[in-house]
């Protein structure tokens, strides 16, 4: 099994007239994703490569029976178009756009968890979702990640993910879902969301997670880790040598007042007995190691 | 975007919140006239982004225009931690009775705004924290809702503020959130806020972070960006549109990726090695990124050794070696670089990188074997 998508979820491209959403919008169509509508105000009743545009979500939900919305829309209009896609009726929301105001994330986080509490948001600034060989929503190379399982994934970083993906592949380990949540300060979709998913998936026997520096993220996930995840898990933290208050290429990349840091991050998914690597190719053979004893 | 104190403090002002007359010198003259034009006494403070800048001797009292000449000659070009003064803020002295802080930002684990508020101004909130955490009184902001007059006013009473200083505080706490939200801050701090024996709050200083994010919606923000410290790397990297952050080593870094940027910083050093710098080009990995990654790393005379690191995604291994041989055509490197190429087609790519390689261009499969080789290079 997966989490959250899987080879039934069809699929709405906020933005798939647009280069960003037609490109990736084609390519996960190609890896077999049910991409079944676009959405675009004003070009409504015309087609990318057959697949039908709609003017809203809502009327594209109507007309296919779609579940789930991939954002590719330029940062200033995310917040608008998270909620279109809420109201439109859609369950799951990737937003692949990096660059939105932190203030716009803050809002539209807190108006799902009031109005739609049964919408879950993925990003922003995420490389989206992979059901490896079921579906795949976002700027992934399908082809990188080996189906099946044991392994589900959650990450902060895009490449880092890749790379995990890649490295599991070569050791020819299937990975049964694997979630980018990004890394932007306000994050639709936690670490603890993917890792209660996975604890509950019967198919997922271990669990891969990758953080980064800045916020209190990984520390929060040690917490659940030991006390409600049964299933082994490994980890890597990327960021253990940067200088404090710089902004290490993502929003939510920065040490400041000494909160943030790796080694606090580290040390607390250690205490929760997540066995964590030093650099992503020891956190990949922790991970084989694991897959070993199954 | 850090603002120094004095736009922090203009900022401020366009939300109506009272701050005090002042001026900006760049040089000793300007100090002065400014000093003139204000009437003494003044406050001289150093502009600089980054804390302590009173221990540092970085912010004096003049009573008369000689100190003004004395203590602006004495700052200007001051190190603060690294910070060279360039500018000083001339500001109409106030009279304190007390001093309190209060202060905006995201709280990334509730998800929510935080606000605080404490008595004890004037010191570093961290400090207050640590030592006398009852002295902080919190409120959570709800983004959606923003800050009612009766939830400010609940939270100024849990502060324990005078009843003279309560009115005062109400309203320049709700001109403060307005202030972080309309203007898409990542933090508005007053440190001190004060209170004059007058019975006056007033704002005495400002620290103002803004997210870049937003610039989109506000135009006159480009003016703060201007104003970012940044070394000379970091502004030839800025002006490409490249994530850099400058370090002090001495292995130049290029990668994919955030992640995968600080994972190259970071192994670097697990294997002995100083890196030189974080550079993220983004997803795919062109000539033209590449060519602009490898003149901004090249002109850093501390670079020894260069440590390509790319994963390839979406982006095909040979798109990414004939990106990396392009581009070392452009441009004239003197370093040895050690290229780490994994991920979608790095066979085909590693194929095309071959005839090239020599003891300028060295390759290595894995990241760890990579920075090592690097590490080796640069000593």
């Amino acid at each position: 099994m997966s989490i959250f998508v899987d080879e039934t979820t069809k699929v709405i491209y906020q933005g798939l007239t647009g280069s960003q959403g037609s490109y990736y919008g084609r390519l996960n169509r190609e890896y077999g994703t049910q991409v079944v509508a676009g959405t675009h105000p004003k070009k409504a009743g015309t087609d990318v490569d057959g697949v039908p545009i709609y003017a809203n979500v809502a009327e594209a939900v109507e007309a296919t029976g779609a579940t789930a919305s991939c954002i590719f829309i330029p940062a200033a209009g995310v917040r608008g178009a998270v909620m279109e896609a809420a109201e439109g009726g859609v369950k799951f929301i990737v937003a692949v756009t990096e660059g939105v105001p932190a203030h716009d994330e803050a809002i539209f986080y807190n108006q799902l968890k009031r109005d739609y509490p049964d919408v879950q948001l993925l990003g922003p600034n995420c490389p989206g979702i992979i059901s490896p060989g079921k579906c795949n929503i976002g700027i992934t190379a399908g082809h990188i990640a080996k189906p099946g399982g044991p392994v589900g994934i959650v990450s902060r970083s895009g490449t880092l993910t890749y790379q995990a993906l890649y490295e599991l592949k070569q050791k020819d380990i299937g990975v049964t879902t694997c979630v980018g949540i990004g890394g932007d300060p306000v994050p639709g979709t936690s670490f603890i969301d993917c890792l209660e998913a996975f604890e509950a998936d019967p198919e997922t026997k271990a669990i891969m997670m990758i953080g980064e520096i800045g916020g209190s993220a990984e520390e929060e996930a040690a917490e659940y880790i030991k006390d409600h995840v049964t299933k082994p898990v490994s980890s890597y933290i990327a960021g253990v040598t940067a200088p404090p208050g710089k902004k290490m290429g993502h929003a939510g990349a920065i040490v400041s007042g000494g909160k943030g840091t790796a080694k606090a991050k580290m040390e607390a998914l250690e205490a929760a007995g997540v066995r964590v690597g030093n650099n992503p190719t020891e956190a990949g053979e922790l991970m084989a190691e694991i897959v070993a004893t199954l | 975007m850090d603002l120094f104190e004095y736009q922090g403090k203009q900022f401020f002002a366009k939300y109506g919140m009272p701050t005090s007359p002042g001026k900006i010198a760049f040089t000793v003259d300007e100090a002065v006239q400014a000093a003139e034009e204000l009437g003494t006494p003044v406050m001289v403070k150093a502009q600089v982004h980054t804390g302590g800048r009173g221990k540092a001797g970085g912010v004096k009292f003049a009573a008369t225009i000689e100190d003004v000449t004395e203590h602006a000659s004495n700052i200007l070009g001051l190190d603060i931690k690294g910070h060279i003064v360039g500018r000083v803020w001339i500001e109409k002295a106030s009279d304190i009775a007390e001093e309190y802080y209060a202060s905006f930002t995201l709280d990334r684990s509730a998800k929510k705004h935080l606000g605080m508020l404490s008595k004890e101004g004037g010191v570093e909130i961290e400090t207050v924290a640590e030592e006398n955490p009852d002295a902080i009184a919190k409120i959570w902001v709800d983004p959606v809702d923003g800050l009612s007059e009766d939830q400010c006013k609940a939270w100024v009473k849990a502060a324990n503020l005078p009843a003279e200083a309560f009115d005062g505080t109400v309203d320049i706490l709700l001109k403060l959130y307005e202030a972080y939200t309309d203007g898409d801050a990542d933090l508005v701090e007053i440190n001190p806020l004060i209170l004059t024996p007058e019975g006056k709050v007033h704002v005495l200083d400002a620290k103002v972070t803004l997210d870049g994010n937003s610039v989109f919606r506000h135009e006159n923000y480009e003016q703060y960006d201007e104003t970012q410290t940044r070394d000379e790397r970091e502004t030839a990297a800025h002006s490409k549109g490249l994530q850099y952050v400058g370090l002090d080593g001495s292995v130049g870094v290029i990668a994919n990726g955030a992640g995968l940027a600080m994972s190259t910083v970071d192994v670097i050093n697990q294997v002995g090695g100083k890196p030189a710098n974080f550079l993220d080009i983004g997803g795919g990995a062109n000539a033209d990124v590449m060519a602009g990654a490898l003149e901004v790393i090249n002109n850093d005379p501390n670079v020894k050794a260069i440590f390509i690191n790319i994963f390839g995604g979406i982006t095909r291994g040979e798109e990414v070696a004939n990106g990396i041989l392009e581009a070392m055509k452009r441009v004239d490197i003197e370093s040895p670089i050690v290229i780490r190429l994994d991920g979608t087609n790095a066979d085909e790519g590693r194929a095309i990188l071959e005839p090239n390689l020599s003891e300028k261009l060295l390759m290595e499969t894995t990241m760890l074997d990579a920075a090592t080789t690097a590490v080796q290079l640069a000593q």
